[in-house]
């Protein structure tokens, strides 16, 4: 059994040692994969977790890649991937230059999505992907676009429903149970870790997306994290969230009108 | 049944069902009395490209469903909320939701097990939970946390299910307080306070 007390314990040290501040995250998710870890690892107390968190430092690395969600998948929202296609995308091709913000890309799966969609609008050339997220081992993994084969016939169907049209299978070469996709789609991809929670904005933008990455945000992080959008966002820029999130009652709402049906809104101020 | 203004006491109903819970609900929901004293959270397992037909097909048996939650809603008496399709659904300490889209839990995500668990943090011996009709072995772990924690179970009679696997597993699990048949899940809700 671990007290709340316990919890605070351990992130007020992953703050002090580290300077990782998880004391926003929302709790119930946060205590659930603390607790979730501390069986999966077979540690006999909570007291011999936090021990070997504050003193062993490879053993850090694993905790904050477990304790934060890292699950994804290619064309999640089939629907969402529609829209950005035909509303988003026409729009964006008419600037000379197209920057797009993946803010918490975790392995990287919804970054080649979008590569995907642009080779297809023909606006990969002059588009830039960045792709971030604060732990550095899942961006080794969007580094090298290679992903578990036997995801691809989900994926394919996904991408046939988002609007795709071509043989998914195109885009990648089989081997081994994995799916390495074409270089062509990684090329344009610049990987960085920033931490929403601490870093500030790096670039200005035309699209940012970062879905399923708030829910795990307290409500004032949250507003926090949206104020950096906002700053980071050019004017018409676009912000995409998953789809339970929302602006609605959120700081920076009056700013931006959502597009459609769909978790995208359009920056009007 | 004796019930004592104690043991009706509820400050969270948890529905949870898997394969054949709808038809249970179809019957329930209607004949639940109007503004129920307290909100009812209902995590249902479906595949996750039903969309937000689920809700609207609830909307129509009754006038209390919220819809699908959406990350940090505020829990109120009253209401009833769905889980969405392809998160988990956690409780804050200040009754509010938090959604959570990490590796399922029992094959399911929503995982009646994790919502289950989370409610008996925050409401503990104020939740009356309900484990309808299913296939899966989900919701007989939260059942015990909230037993744990001082809160009241129940299963749906196997015999009245479409899917006995889920109640009955529960049952042998000794997860259960009391087992009622649809019928005598509404005079139960209904007497709650």
């Amino acid at each position: 059994m671990i007290e709340d007390e316990d919890i605070e314990l351990l992130l007020t040290d992953l703050f002090d040692i580290y300077g990782y501040d998880f004391t926003s995250y929302s709790r119930a998710s946060l205590k659930r994969r603390i607790v979730r870890l501390c069986s999966l690892d077979k540690f006999p107390s909570f007291a011999e977790l936090r021990y070997k968190v504050r003193t062993d430092v490879h053993y850090l690395k694993r905790f904050v890649e477990e304790i934060t969600v890292n699950v994804t998948e290619m064309f999640r929202d089939p629907l969402f991937y529609k829209a950005l296609r035909e509303d988003v995308l026409p729009i964006l091709g008419t600037k000379p230059f197209i920057r797009i913000w993946h803010a918490g890309c975790s392995t990287g799966e919804e970054v080649y999505s979008m590569s995907i969609l642009l080779k297809e609008a023909d606006l990969l050339k002059k588009s830039l992907l960045y792709a971030t997220d604060l732990n550095p081992s899942v961006l080794e993994k969007v580094r090298k676009g290679i992903f578990p084969l036997n995801q691809m016939k989900q994926y394919s169907e996904s991408y046939i429903a988002s609007g795709g049209h071509r043989d998914f299978s195109t885009y990648y070469t089989a081997n081994y149970g994995q799916a390495k996709f074409d270089k062509e789609l990684s090329e344009k991809i610049i990987i960085s870790t920033h931490n929403l929670v601490s870093d500030s904005s790096f670039n200005e933008f035309d699209l940012i997306l970062c879905r399923n990455v708030l829910i795990y945000f307290d409500k004032d992080l949250q507003d926090r994290v949206l104020k950096l959008f906002d700053d980071s966002l050019g004017s018409l820029g676009y912000l995409a969230l998953g789809t339970k999130e929302t602006l609605k009652f959120s700081a920076i709402q009056n700013k931006f009108k959502q597009l459609n049906r769909e978790k995208i809104w359009k920056k009007i101020v | 049944m004796e019930e004592n203004s104690v043991s009706q006491h509820c400050e969270l109903l948890l529905i949870g069902g898997s394969a054949g819970s709808l038809e249970v609900l179809f019957k329930l929901l209607p004949q639940l009395r109007p503004a129920l004293p307290f909100p009812v959270i209902l995590v249902l397992h479906r595949r996750n490209s039903a969309e937000s037909s689920l809700s609207e097909l609830l909307s129509t048996k009754s006038t209390a469903v919220t819809g699908e939650v959406e990350d940090k809603d505020v829990i109120a008496p009253g209401h009833l909320y769905l889980a969405p399709a392809d998160y988990h659904l956690l409780i804050e300490k200040d009754h509010s939701f938090s959604l959570d889209d990490s590796e399922k839990i029992n094959f399911s995500r929503p995982s009646i097990d994790v919502t289950f668990e989370s409610a008996a943090e925050v409401y503990g011996p104020g939740i009356v939970a309900l484990l309808l009709s299913g296939a899966n072995e989900d919701g007989t772990h939260g059942l015990l946390t909230i037993k744990e924690a001082g809160g009241r179970t129940i299963a749906q009679d196997p015999e009245s299910a479409q899917m006995p696997f889920m109640p009955h597993y529960a049952m042998t699990h000794h997860a259960v307080d009391h087992v009622f048949a649809p019928q005598q899940m509404v005079h139960f809700i209904n007497n709650l306070a």
